[in-house]
């Protein structure tokens, strides 16, 4: 389990970041929602360690990523893949070589070894045919599913996803959503997701985290999201015509 | 101002720390250093030849002019110009030439994987970024650049000579012994170690710069800028100090 215990952070003077609590479950999709701005992405990036905050800690099962030792913090960032905003597949390598990179980097595999655990990441992503090309030549959902695919190629324990929905269409937001899950489930992955996506909301989040500037302001899950009578949160589900409509039917 | 030069200075060291740290894999680390010395090398070729003809003949041209004197043998052409194209037109001018060509393309290549979170990824994934992206180009600018200030010395003698041939301000021959005229190896071993710390410079510097962006496109440029500017200031200092403290 993945646990924020007061965490608080600040660029210089300005606090982002204020007393987080909050848990992240094994094995489940765990939601980080709120508004752009509200400190989402700079939460995911204290849990990843890229970030060090001020105040609190980052507990994984029980343990302080902060205080890990050098050679610890790489064997869990070993356990861990990421999926960025902007997918952060690398321009100059092909696909599969962007696949293959954590296995060449991190693990002491053969190369009849590497490519077919390759081959089953993008086949697993519903990406066939696209290990020559490079990461110029996919449309945005192609480049976010190469990226899931580097990020699963080591049989993550922890994936963390920064607004895998951003940019694409409803239903490829619809399907990256699907893969999401059925990765988190089929291989026993702790999923955190940042995301404004009311669809991820609704339908995947086995636990939401919602966050209000920088602070927690509701923690559910995709069943009572929508009851909620926390004003922050239901201004921000309910921000548009068509949820305000859903609601009246609620 | 002070405060804000001496924190970019501990940055720059600390960068070089985690940039001089044992490549995670030696194999790959290789892999790249081909790539980078291929890219720096081949593609400075054509740059380095041109510059290096121009500036051999123009040295040649301006000297033939200066000498112009029955009391002064016709040879010191040649050896006015090998003296001044050895050891500091190429080194430092084509140095220079390469902050603008290499040196902009390391800033603009670390610099936009810092903008779209590459090196972030790479950082998740637990390798160490500094090292696996910029230790290659340190290394590879290290072997490339005093090849390449040789490469530099030869087309600028070989201007020279051809500018001769067509003026005939001096006799070839005369032209050619003072080209030889007391040769002293220990100017080239000057020349290559100015490069050598001039390349070193040039590589470190551009890369801190795209390291550490923070923004956009924008910066970006901003970036490419000052690791150009910083990397030619402290070129042309070190030079004062290495010419006082070699010869």
């Amino acid at each position: 389990m993945i646990e924020l215990k007061n965490v608080s952070k600040y660029f210089g003077e300005k606090q982002v970041l204020f007393d987080i609590n909050t848990q992240f479950e094994e094995g489940k999709v765990n939601l980080i929602i709120g508004r752009s701005g509200s400190g989402k992405t700079v939460m995911m990036k204290c849990l990843v360690g890229l970030y060090a905050p001020e105040e609190g800690e980052v507990l994984y099962n029980g343990r302080n990523f902060h205080h890990f030792s050098h050679a610890d913090q790489r064997k869990l960032r070993a356990e861990m893949g990421m999926v960025f905003q902007g997918s952060a597949l690398f321009d100059s390598m092909t696909i599969e070589e962007n696949v293959m990179f954590p296995l060449d980097m991190l693990t002491d595999m053969g190369d009849k070894e590497k490519i077919d655990r390759v081959n089953f990441c993008l086949n697993r992503v519903e990406l066939p045919n696209v290990n020559k090309l490079y990461p110029a030549e996919l449309s945005g959902g192609m480049k976010k599913r190469a990226a899931i695919a580097r990020a699963i190629a080591c049989n993550p324990r922890y994936l963390f996803c920064d607004e895998p929905n951003s940019g694409l269409d409803p239903k490829t937001s619809l399907t990256i959503d699907e893969l999401l899950t059925d990765i988190t489930h089929e291989f026993g992955i702790t999923t955190v997701i940042n995301t404004h996506d009311l669809n991820s909301v609704i339908v995947i989040g086995e636990t939401i985290s919602f966050i209000y500037e920088g602070k927690l302001a509701w923690r559910g899950n995709s069943q009572n999201v929508l009851t909620s009578d926390n004003k922050p949160l239901n201004d921000f589900i309910f921000a548009q015509p068509l949820t305000q409509r859903i609601r009246q039917t609620l | 101002m002070i405060h804000r030069l001496l924190t970019i200075i501990g940055e720059y060291f600390l960068f070089l720390r985690q940039v001089f740290s044992k490549p995670e894999k030696w194999r790959i680390f290789f892999k790249k250093l081909v790539e980078e010395m291929n890219a720096m090398g081949i593609g400075s070729l054509l740059i380095v030849a041109i510059v290096s003809v121009s500036m051999g003949s123009v040295i040649t041209i301006q000297t033939a002019m200066q000498i112009e004197s029955s009391w002064i043998p016709t040879w010191t052409v040649g050896f006015v110009s090998r003296t001044s194209i050895v050891m500091e037109l190429c080194p430092t001018i084509i140095s220079l030439l390469l902050v603008g060509n290499l040196g902009s393309r390391i800033t603009a290549e670390i610099g936009s994987m810092r903008v779209t979170e590459q090196i972030d990824a790479l950082e998740v994934m637990g390798i160490n970024p500094a090292s696996h992206l910029v230790l290659p180009k340190v290394i590879a600018s290290l072997i490339v650049n005093p090849v390449l200030i040789i490469y530099s010395i030869c087309f600028a003698l070989v201007g020279g000579y051809i500018t001769i041939i067509l003026s005939g301000s001096v006799s070839p021959y005369d032209f050619m012994d003072g080209l030889t005229y007391c040769f002293r190896v220990y100017d080239i071993i000057y020349a290559v170690t100015k490069t050598f710390v001039f390349a070193f410079i040039m590589s470190t510097v551009s890369s801190f710069y795209g390291y550490r962006i923070e923004g956009g496109a924008l910066e970006l440029g901003k970036a490419s800028t000052q690791g150009i500017m910083v990397s030619s200031f402290l070129i042309l200092i070190i030079n004062v100090l290495i010419t006082q403290i070699m010869l």
